[in-house]
């Protein structure tokens, strides 16, 4: 079904705009002016009109899902980013002095206490980034993309209500489907975060 | 099991970007299994003193040597493996249960499975936390008092031969303190480990110290037994802050008098 295709596009470029964001997103947030600045950039790509920047993109990849896949993973840094960051600064600064003061290496502290302790907050970003590259990825109609945006696509151009319905419908339930299978797994990564408070 | 020598062979270390020096020309020769305060008010130089030994805190000047190696040349981050650290807030891991705290610098030092559940339970009931109750607790599921005890565990766990503590007990009630004094001197002194402990409270230095370490302004102004710092204090302002200590006296006194 297309649905599966639209959403395996938008999975994919979940899973890549993530391992650009995590990175990323670690290595700026302890320094104010990178942070400022990483983000600034990201926030402004952001507000590129996305028809705009798929059209841009396919002059350089070319038409088909290419060119939508990019354009959904520039967009997913700046909601990704911001999480990553929003969630390891964070995380108990003393929990943060003790990690290094024991004895572990700068990639141990951010593997084994802040990422943990910073999952529900990034992952709570890869909902919102998912929902929204759902709706996104529906503008690969118009460049040949393949998913439900095809479909979409077709009504327009042929004045038929009921492809263009279909299409919508099937998009905002993956859409909402999605939301809450992500705010579930969110759930269960807060069940641990309560963060010790002095008696 | 004998604890480590710390030497401090004038050691300087200032912030980045700060005019004063935070440690200044700080000379102390720690002996294996000595328990050393380290007292004085809040920019004294006490907790930076402290966070030089395990190189949280740069030296700018001069070195810091543990049993005679300048840690300088020492890896810091294996080096901190053997060096307990102990800190007010605790620090406690949020998402990890007592056990996988207390557990930590043995993962960290590649200790077996069975090898670590055993000294996690050792070390609960060395500080008088009956492990079933309590190894699968969360931090958040502690009270202040007990999160301190996990703290003190999770530094002695992997057999360190020195510990760092950062006015550890500063946030507990005065009953739950004392116990936990009363507990601690007796751990490390069975244990030899050499401690350099820090604290404003000059009551809990003359309770625990074998030498008190005075410090204001970054240098060390005395380093003496507690018998030494009450009799003979080097400056007007070592008795003072040891004067402190008799309102109580003063008080008993008067109400002795008709």
């Amino acid at each position: 079904m297309l649905a599966l295709a639209h959403l395996a596009l938008v999975a994919a470029a979940l899973a890549t705009a993530l391992t650009i964001a995590l990175p990323f997103g670690v290595a700026i947030a302890r320094n104010e002016r990178a942070s400022s600045i990483g983000l600034g950039v990201l926030g402004a790509l952001y507000t590129i009109p996305s028809l705009a920047l798929l059209a841009l993109l396919v002059e350089v990849v070319g038409l088909g899902p290419a060119p939508v896949f990019v354009a959904l993973v520039i967009y997913a840094q700046f909601v990704l980013v911001r999480n990553v960051v929003a969630g390891v600064r964070a995380v108990d600064p003393a929990q943060r002095d003790a990690a290094l003061g024991m004895g572990m290496s700068a990639l141990q502290r951010i593997g084994r206490v802040e990422l943990p302790q910073a999952l529900p907050v990034i992952v709570g970003g890869v909902r919102i980034a998912a929902v929204a590259m759902i709706a996104l990825a529906t503008l690969g109609g118009y460049v040949g993309a393949g998913g439900l945006g095809s479909l979409i696509f077709i009504g327009f151009t042929l004045h038929h209500q009921g492809e263009i319905v279909a299409g919508s419908i099937v998009a905002c339930t993956l859409a909402v489907g999605v939301d809450i299978a992500l705010r579930m797994l969110e759930r269960l990564t807060r069940t641990n975060q309560k963060v010790q408070r002095e008696a | 099991m004998s604890g480590a020598s710390i030497a401090f062979l004038h050691a300087s270390a200032r912030y980045e970007g700060a005019a004063q020096l935070a440690v200044d020309d700080a000379s102390l020769e720690v002996q294996p299994g000595e328990f050393i305060a380290l007292v004085g008010p809040s920019g004294s130089g006490k907790s930076t003193l402290l966070r030089t030994v395990n190189r949280l805190v740069p030296l700018e000047r001069g070195r810091i040597e543990i049993d005679g190696i300048d840690t300088a040349g020492l890896d810091p981050v294996v080096m901190r493996r053997g060096i307990g650290y102990a800190i007010q807030a605790v620090g406690l891991f949020a998402h990890m249960n007592v056990a996988s705290n207390i557990a930590v610098v043995p993962s960290l030092l590649g200790w077996d499975r069975a090898r670590i559940d055993a000294r996690v339970d050792e070390m609960l009931e060395l500080v008088r936390l009956d492990p079933a109750r309590y190894r699968a607790r969360l931090p958040s599921e502690l009270s202040g008092g007990e999160a301190q005890r996990v703290g003190v565990a999770r530094a002695l766990a992997a057999y360190p031969r020195a510990l760092l503590m950062d006015e550890p007990f500063g946030a507990l009630d005065a009953i739950v303190r004392h116990a936990l004094q009363r507990e601690l001197h007796e751990i490390v002194r069975t244990a030899g480990t050499t401690t350099l402990f820090v604290t404003h409270d000059v009551n809990e230095s003359l309770l625990l110290a074998d030498r008190i370490a005075i410090m204001r302004n970054g240098r060390i102004e005395q380093c003496a037994s507690p018998h030494d710092v009450l009799a003979h204090p080097a400056s007007d302002y070592v008795r003072e802050l040891f004067a402190a200590d008799d309102a109580v006296a003063q008080i008993r006194a008067q109400a002795g008098k008709p």
